[in-house]
């Protein structure tokens, strides 16, 4: 009898709670261009992907892989891994999923623009069965399963026969979605909100993701959207600004959660537009001239990281100990000896909403130049007009963020400090036009290096050489933060590389 | 009248084709649509296939010439973020800012007319002054400190009002989307249609004032007094109607800065109004919709100043419309 109402309770209790449905409401400052998580490799259409898709693996807190689709991985030779599938899941179609999918959604992003460059490197997929598949490389790539993180398996009986990808134009993929994700998309307005509700079928029974519905809303002020989150119209945003981080955090019943992140913050000096910069002791004495830590101290209120080299300390080439220098009268001595002592101008330009207080990053840069001399005419431009001049070179002195898609200190080498090459690729945003070719091939002798020891070797020798040549100036790695309502879990749902897993985000009621 | 109408025609043809030109020849200052379009990892010749494919290569007159023979048949180009024609995104998004736009003009009829005829009736009256002092103010602080104000005091202090977007909505008619016929929607409208007032109000008070002032010190005011009409009827009847004919002057030259106020309030909102719409794609760098916008927003105005004369006429007889407006 006793038991008989406890179980009443229990399953009355449940009834109550599946009654009570629980709504999230999340502002980010951007929303997916398309639904169709291949058109473009950018943060917001990633963080949908999270929501509405699964990823056959991704990153856990601690930077190590956690199985998702993929339920485990094995190496069978140099160029070739074998992935075991997830059974018994299935699309919001009602489609089941299987390696007929994975193998699908690889070809297809080994066509799209965006994602083509980094899925170059797999060869072919083939299915040995409905559950397992073998991703064969073109040569021994150390980052296949880091790429790996960015497959989301779709639908391949939904999509198949219409899923062309078109950068301007309505596609089939671009307005409807099939994925196995936590959540499914039942309505949006282009822009305005998106809503999605919680996948009753969802594999994974060990989430402890709760909310039943969300609704996403780009606010792309950060006034307002702190607005929104204070007076309780949202629960949960990104990003936060610095200056008003300390003031939300007087305010009770909101948490705010920081991590640091990977996006290094540079500046470039060019070699090919300025002489000067052609000798290492002007760089160096640059170098030595602006002091990331005041920058992050006073301007970003200590919300980033002060930078010595690009590799951030969860990157492999990352070397402990190496930290930003500063010293202005060393860097004075320099330039007296390179011949400047009279100083110099240059041009500068920046993006005025890109990065975090960008603008006044710059300007608080071209102040310490003057120090040494320098005079800097500094250039601010929005990030839409920034990127246009940065593709010309058109200022000696350019800031640029990155942030490693594969998570590995290559990408940031082959994009910034590689010598700019049309026709690879590679350099694509060395606004240095700094050369080293020992350097490339130690970038392309890393791509392939399976031994850890050896590539951790590699990798640390480049970071270095850029050091000891002064090859750009490292600012700082830019922190995230979000803020919540109390009883909102974020904090173990957040990540470094800013894709919230919301599937296993708990609420409290 | 018909001829009236037909040069408001001609006029409004001859506006849009030089704003046209304008927003065309500024399109390339707004920075590189693909950009916008692909990863920072896209090549630059994968790039500029995509600038070829959208024809962004050719030169200015080809360009401007594929966008006027579209503009003719009534397409003004497409929209390279919401990939649908982009007068259709503007007129989805048109009935939010005319909602906003119709109540922040309906709550500055409301109050400035009785504050300014109020202010001219009785000048040294505490409350006059009290008016005039804080119309002063309105006057010269700017809309968004209003904005950020409001949203501070009335949403998160006070928690009375939501502090952006624009809530539930319902349908018309079948005809739009409004946000006027239910709790939840008006809520919303209330802080962004209050600072667009607040920021429109001030001026009318004023100009009300000076007006009223003036028309009271006329013979035929003085008259009706003489004649015994009752204080209501010569306020409100003889002298408020003579005072209005400049204020609907300045009030169709005020449309100008509605819509530039609208920018700002919706921007300040999330109201997913034109204006709204239009920050957007001047950050996206969504070119088409910009032209787009600002070839409506041309259209608008030309449309309000007709109906300006128009009303114009109905207070005052004696205007001749034929003579007027061109």
């Amino acid at each position: 009898m006793k038991i008989k109402v406890i179980i009443a309770c229990c399953l009355a209790l449940l009834l109550y709670n599946k009654a009570v449905a629980t709504t999230l409401k999340i502002a980010y400052d951007t929303d997916p261009v398309s639904l169709d998580p291949h058109e473009q490799l950018s943060e917001s259409t990633l963080q949908f992907s999270h929501l509405v898709f699964d990823p056959l693996l991704r990153w856990n807190k601690n930077g190590q892989f956690e199985a998702r689709l993929a339920t485990k991985w094995e190496r069978l030779d140099s160029h070739t891994m074998r992935f075991f599938l997830r059974k018994n899941v299935v699309f919001s179609t009602g489609n089941t999923f299987s390696s007929k999918d994975v193998a699908y959604t690889i070809e297809r992003l080994k066509k799209s623009p965006d994602f083509r460059a980094m899925f170059d490197t797999i060869d072919k997929v083939t299915m040995v069965d409905e559950y397992t598949i073998d991703v064969h490389t073109t040569y021994t790539n150390p980052l296949l399963l880091n790429i790996m993180t960015y497959v989301f398996p779709i639908d391949k009986a939904f999509y198949q026969g219409k899923d062309q990808i078109i950068k301007y134009g309505e596609t089939f993929a671009s307005r409807n979605v099939s994925g196995t994700g936590p959540y499914i998309l039942d309505n949006r307005e282009l822009g305005s909100w998106m809503e999605l509700t919680r996948n009753p079928n969802y594999w994974d029974k060990n989430s402890k993701g709760n909310a039943d519905k969300i609704i996403l809303t780009p606010i792309r002020t950060d006034s307002t959207r702190l607005a929104a989150l204070l007076s309780g119209d949202v629960d949960f945003i990104f990003p936060v600004s610095p200056i008003d981080i300390e003031r939300a955090k007087k305010v009770s019943g909101i948490q705010l959660v920081t991590l640091p992140s990977t996006r290094i913050l540079l500046l470039h000096m060019n070699q090919n537009r300025r002489k000067e910069f052609q000798d290492v002791r002007v760089r160096k004495a640059i170098n030595l001239a602006i002091n990331q830590a005041l920058i992050v101290d006073k301007i970003l209120k200590g919300y980033a990281t002060p930078a010595g080299q690009l590799s951030s300390d969860r990157f492999l080439g990352h070397i402990n100990g190496l930290e930003p220098e500063y010293d202005v009268e060393k860097a004075l001595e320099l330039m007296k000896e390179a011949g400047y002592e009279k100083g110099f101008r240059i041009s500068m330009m920046a993006p005025n909403n890109r990065y975090m207080s960008d603008e006044k990053v710059a300007q608080a840069i071209s102040a310490m130049l003057s120090r040494i001399g320098i005079t800097v005419e500094l250039k601010t431009l929005p990030k839409a007009q920034y990127f246009k001049e940065y593709d010309n070179r058109s200022a000696d002195m350019m800031m640029l963020g990155w942030q490693s898609d594969t998570m590995d200190s290559n990408n940031l080498f082959e994009f910034i400090i590689a010598c700019p090459d049309t026709n690879t690729g590679m350099g694509a945003y060395n606004a240095s036009e700094y050369c080293r070719p020992e350097i490339d091939a130690d970038i392309r002798q890393a791509n392939r290096e399976m031994n850890p020891e050896r590539r951790l070797r590699l990798l640390q020798q480049i970071e270095w050489k850029i050091y000891n040549d002064s090859a750009v100036v490292p600012l700082y790695w830019q922190s995230l933060t979000w803020a919540a309502k109390d009883g909102v879990n974020i904090k173990d749902i957040v990540n470094d590389q800013n894709y919230p897993h919301i599937g296993d985000l708990f609420i409290e009621e | 009248m018909l001829i009236f109408l037909l040069r408001r025609l001609l006029q409004a043809c001859f506006v849009m084709i030089i704003i046209s030109l304008i927003s065309f020849s500024i399109q390339d200052k707004l920075g590189d649509p693909v950009q916008q379009m692909v990863a920072m990892t896209v090549s630059p010749e994968e790039r500029n296939q995509l600038r070829n494919e959208l024809g962004l290569n050719d030169g200015f007159l080809i360009q401007y010439w594929r966008f006027a023979k579209g503009a003719i048949q009534g397409d003004l180009g497409t929209s390279y973020y919401y990939k649908e024609p982009a007068l259709d995104v503007i007129l989805e998004k048109l009935p939010a800012t005319l909602e906003l736009a119709f109540c922040a003009i309906l709550i500055v009829i409301l109050i400035a007319t009785p504050c300014g005829v109020m202010a001219a009736i009785k000048p040294k009256h505490i409350l006059s002054r009290l008016l005039m002092v804080t119309s002063s103010i309105g006057l010269s602080v700017p809309i968004f400190i209003v904005a950020i104000l409001m949203v501070y005091i009335f949403s998160i202090e006070l928690n009375i009002a939501p502090s952006f977007g624009r809530g539930q909505t319902t349908e018309v008619l079948g005809l739009w989307e409004s946000g006027l016929f239910n709790k939840n929607g008006l809520s919303h409208l209330l802080l962004p249609s209050l600072s667009l007032a607040i920021a429109l109000m001030p001026i009318f008070v004023r100009l009300i004032r000076a007006e009223m002032m003036d028309v009271l010190q006329s013979e035929y005011i003085r008259f009706a007094w003489s004649k015994g009409l009752s204080a209501r009827r010569i306020y409100f009847i003889h002298a408020l109607k003579n005072t209005m004919l400049p204020v609907i002057t300045v009030g169709g030259i005020q449309a100008g800065t509605l819509v530039a106020y609208t920018i700002l309030t919706e921007t300040i909102f999330q109201w997913p109004g034109m204006g709204f719409l239009f920050m957007d794609s001047v950050s996206r760098v969504d070119t088409p919709l910009v032209s787009a916008y600002l070839i409506v927003v041309g259209g608008i105005f030309v449309i309000t100043n007709t109906f300006v004369d128009l009303i114009y006429g109905l207070f005052n007889p004696t205007v001749r419309l034929a003579s007027h407006g061109l």
